[in-house]
């Protein structure tokens, strides 16, 4: 089932999709053990002429062991759990020093992208706007801080393993560095108004040269 | 054994006293279960309508839907031709030419139809059924008593829920279109009507489901205040079904939740009225979207455990009984349902992990929310437990219970997945959850109320259901379901998010993909095929469902007369006579012991019924 998830591009996302594997395996496990006892049950303890069921009121060493072992395995996969998204979501986690700082704002049904230009600061003459084209290095540590200018929007980029809400008056910090150039889609995945479906912008992942010609192109020194 | 005959003695009342404007609560009890299907066809409805666009994005409806010809060349075909020729000559604007010009839905009619999809199935259907439904007809007959503590409020409680009904039904036909903001209505999409350009839709909606609020509170306090105070003698807390646990626990949950529900609409409405700001985002403002989030999940989360807690309770009816076994492990069962009530309150945060919330957050809920596997998980043991060495009556009762069961089993191991922070941020608002939550109210919930309503038909009709129908239904019924919601997952796992109109404006969900399963390889058009394939499941499961509706009714007149306890059960309800006299009981039955007494060695008949005193004959297997 997993062959159908989206090719992986950022540092981050081989971890997550780590996860979805053991949980993958874990949950299909306990699946098929837990089918195949109910099925042999089934089928070993129809009902026969003549026989009577057995008066079994429960186990109280068999309660404590399953409620033991579940309760064990829960917090070993929340033990591998907590770093990995604490990389992806703390802020006092994200790696500093970003290559590149985007201000990506949605607002029903594009996504806005505001580069800071030269100066690296927003609110000045040398800001660049770009509508739904988001445009970053490789293998460079991209932050977006992340808003909205009507309704809450998510910015979602599957190949990413990324997804954050975008709220209205509210900065959220965000990061990624993907790990191959190319040309992404940028869906919106919370409901935003009739023009939901299909608010889409672009992430374009450009080799190091590339981002360098855009960049020259933009900024002309 | 007390003598049935003169229990009958009430006066005849009128029709209107009788029928309509009842407080005997086994009639408030079937008004709820008839009102719950009429609404289940409504919702099923507006799934099978928002199905086809996914399928067919953009193309004409069938049978009311233009032809092509109709639409290249303004040519009249069809006698759907004819119909749009008119309405579009007429100067009105119809409601049909508004929502669905020529038969294809608008992106605006699409919001509304899976908003009012999840609203009437969560509102008007699950909850009515479970605890407006089995709640009243089975609480004073399980635990012994005449009737519930408050008649009048009982009757208020239905006819507060039939109020909200028409005000939902109403937001259909007012201009705007009803709530299209989903049915957890995020401000400020739902707060303020330039967003969705919505206007007296959401209001109604809001003003609906705080009278439906209304009710279900009304309905908590009688069954909370019955349960404590009119339990038969000898009926001690630990004595009672599981199934009266549930929906114990169940009232407590929707005293306690629905308030924060109520107070957050209420809210919302004076922003959208009278133009306040708690949930607007503007800085001068004050308010917070996120305010709503927090509101709603709060009172949501235990709303989703309202939804299956009294399925696992109706499921630990039909498993002993047909497995002629005690229930395995009765107070663990118990505490499990506690547990996961308990929890209930403090995991609402996983709704809103991509929220921006603060990631120390994040990891708490992700915790909490783990944790609910373990009560999910004795239940489901306690379950195997009970038919392990049991002697198992493949009745159609007992499918829909082991049905419930392996479904229930999907539902909560694919919670896991949604639980699990890092993995939920890809599939957080995807086909995943849309999976998720069909598997556990759908495949658990639903398939409970259908083994419920096969159950305890003889004694609400005094007829059993056809079972040839009721078989036909459950294995249509089963599959069907499955073909639907199982490649959900999968489309979750592509990224395919839900709310979408039209998945084909999606490149990376149109990708050519290959599929290598042992030495089979198969070939996908992205998930053009596989959307295809869950609409036509999905007209196949609504059509399974009027063959269930058909035999209720069918049955109700014309079906096999049953004896007063058909399926040999211990529990009270069946020491009544059939049909059920106004009060119930003769005389108020003892209650010598649990309600799981089921092939006890050294007894003859395999079944001891609760009221059976001790040391008499036995009476059961007669």
């Amino acid at each position: 089932m997993l062959q159908w998830l989206p090719e992986n591009v950022s540092t981050f996302g081989q971890g997550v999709d780590d996860l979805f594997h053991a949980i993958y395996w874990l949950t299909l496990i306990v699946f098929i053990l837990v089918m195949g006892t109910l099925i042999v049950f089934l089928i070993k303890y129809r009902h026969q002429e003549g026989k009577k069921a057995d008066y079994i009121e429960g186990s109280t060493t068999l309660e404590i062991v399953w409620t033991a072992v579940t309760t064990v395995i829960v917090f070993v996969l929340a033990m591998f759990s907590y770093p990995q998204w604490n990389n992806i979501k703390s802020p006092t986690q994200f790696p500093d020093n970003p290559d590149v700082v985007v201000q990506v704002s949605g607002k029903q049904f594009n996504w806005d992208m505001t580069y800071p230009g030269p100066d690296n600061e927003f609110g000045t003459d040398d800001d660049l706007e770009l509508e739904n084209e988001l445009h970053v290095p490789v293998n460079a540590v991209v932050h977006i801080r992340l808003t909205s200018i009507d309704v809450i929007h998510s910015f979602f980029v599957p190949q990413l393993r990324l997804k954050q809400d975008a709220l209205p008056n509210r900065f959220i910090n965000v990061w990624f560095e993907a790990t191959k150039a190319g040309r992404y889609e940028i869906p919106c995945a919370e409901l935003c108004g009739f023009g939901h479906s299909g608010m889409l912008g672009y992430l374009n992942v450009h080799t190091q040269a590339d981002y360098d010609a855009w960049v020259q192109e933009r900024w002309p020194q | 054994m007390h003598d049935n005959e003169h229990a009958s003695h009430d006066h005849e009342e009128s029709f209107i006293r009788k029928y309509i404007f009842s407080l005997d609560h086994k009639t408030i009890g079937k008004q709820f279960l008839i009102y719950g299907l009429i609404m289940f066809f409504v919702g099923g409805g507006l799934a099978l309508l928002f199905r086809w666009q996914l399928a067919y994005p953009d193309q004409p409806l069938p049978i009311i839907g233009a032809s092509q010809q109709y639409l290249d060349e303004g040519e009249v075909v069809t006698g759907a031709d004819k119909m749009w020729e008119r309405i579009y000559e007429s100067d009105k604007e119809e409601w049909l030419e508004i929502n669905m010009p020529s038969g294809v839905i608008t992106p605006e009619f699409y919001n509304m139809l899976f908003t009012m999809h999840a609203t009437i199935m969560v509102f008007f259907v699950v909850v009515p059924i479970l605890v407006g439904a089995f709640g009243n007809f089975l609480i004073p007959l399980m635990i012994g008593t005449r009737d519930m503590a408050f008649p009048i409020l009982n009757m208020l409680s239905f006819w507060l829920a039939v109020l909200a009904a028409i005000v939902m039904a109403v937001g259909f036909f007012v201009p705007g279109g009803h709530a299209a903001a989903g049915w957890t209505g995020y401000a400020p999409l739902s707060a303020d009507p330039q967003w969705t350009g919505v206007e007296w839709g959401q209001n109604l909606w809001a003003i609906s489901l705080l009278i439906q609020g209304f009710s279900s509170l009304v309905g908590s306090i009688n069954y909370i205040t019955t349960i404590i105070n009119m339990r038969a003698p000898g009926m001690t807390f630990f004595r009672m079904p599981l199934v009266i646990w549930s929906l114990f626990i169940v009232a407590i949950l929707l005293l306690l939740a629905f308030p924060v529900l109520s107070s957050a609409l209420a809210l919302l409405i004076f922003d959208r009225l009278a133009g306040t700001t708690f949930f607007s985002a503007t800085a001068e403002g004050g308010g917070d979207p996120l305010l709503w989030q927090h509101l709603f999940w709060f009172f949501g989360h235990p709303e989703v455990y309202i939804l299956i807690l009294p399925g696992m309770g109706i499921a630990s009816e039909l498993i002993p009984v047909f497995s002629r076994k005690p229930i395995f492990g009765y107070r663990s069962m118990v505490y499990a349902m506690i547990a996961i009530a308990f929890l209930g309150w403090i995991v609402w945060g996983h709704h809103m992990f991509q929220s921006g919330m603060r990631s120390e957050m994040g990891n708490f809920f992700m915790t909490t929310t783990m944790l609910i596997a373990v009560p999910s998980a004795i239940k489901t043991f306690n379950w195997l437990g009970t038919m392990f060495r049991g002697s198992i009556r493949f009745t159609t009762p007992m499918l829909h219970g082991i049905a419930f069961v392996s479904m229930f089993v999907i539902g909560g191991l694919s919670g896991i997945y949604m639980a699990n922070t890092p993995v939920d941020i890809f599939i957080h608002d995807t086909y995943y959850i849309v999976a998720h939550i069909h598997y556990v109210v759908f495949g658990g919930s639903l398939f409970a109320i259908f083994g419920g309503i096969i159950f305890w038909f003889p004694k609400m009709y005094g007829r059993y259901m056809n079972d040839v129908l009721s078989k036909i239904h459950f294995w249509l019924t089963f599959i069907a379901f499955n073909c639907t919601f199982f490649p959900m997952h999968i489309l979750g796992v592509g990224g395919h998010m839900r709310r979408i109109s039209n998945p084909q404006q999606y490149e990376f969900l149109m990708e050519p993909t290959t599929i290598k399963f042992l030495m089979w390889q198969f070939e996908f058009q992205g998930f053009i095929g596989m959307n295809i394939f869950i609409t036509m499941s999905a007209f196949t499961l609504g059509f399974a469902q009027l063959i269930l509706v058909f035999n209720f009714f069918w049955s109700m007149y014309k079906g096999k007369v049953a004896e007063q306890n058909p399926w040999q059960v211990n529990t009270l309800e069946w020491e009544a006579p059939t049909p059920v006299p106004h009060g119930n009981f003769g005389q108020i039955p003892t209650v010598y012991r649990g309600p799981y007494e089921y092939s006890v060695p050294g007894e003859e008949s395999d079944w001891i019924p609760q009221a059976q005193p001790e040391h008499a004959p036995a009476t059961g297997g007669d």
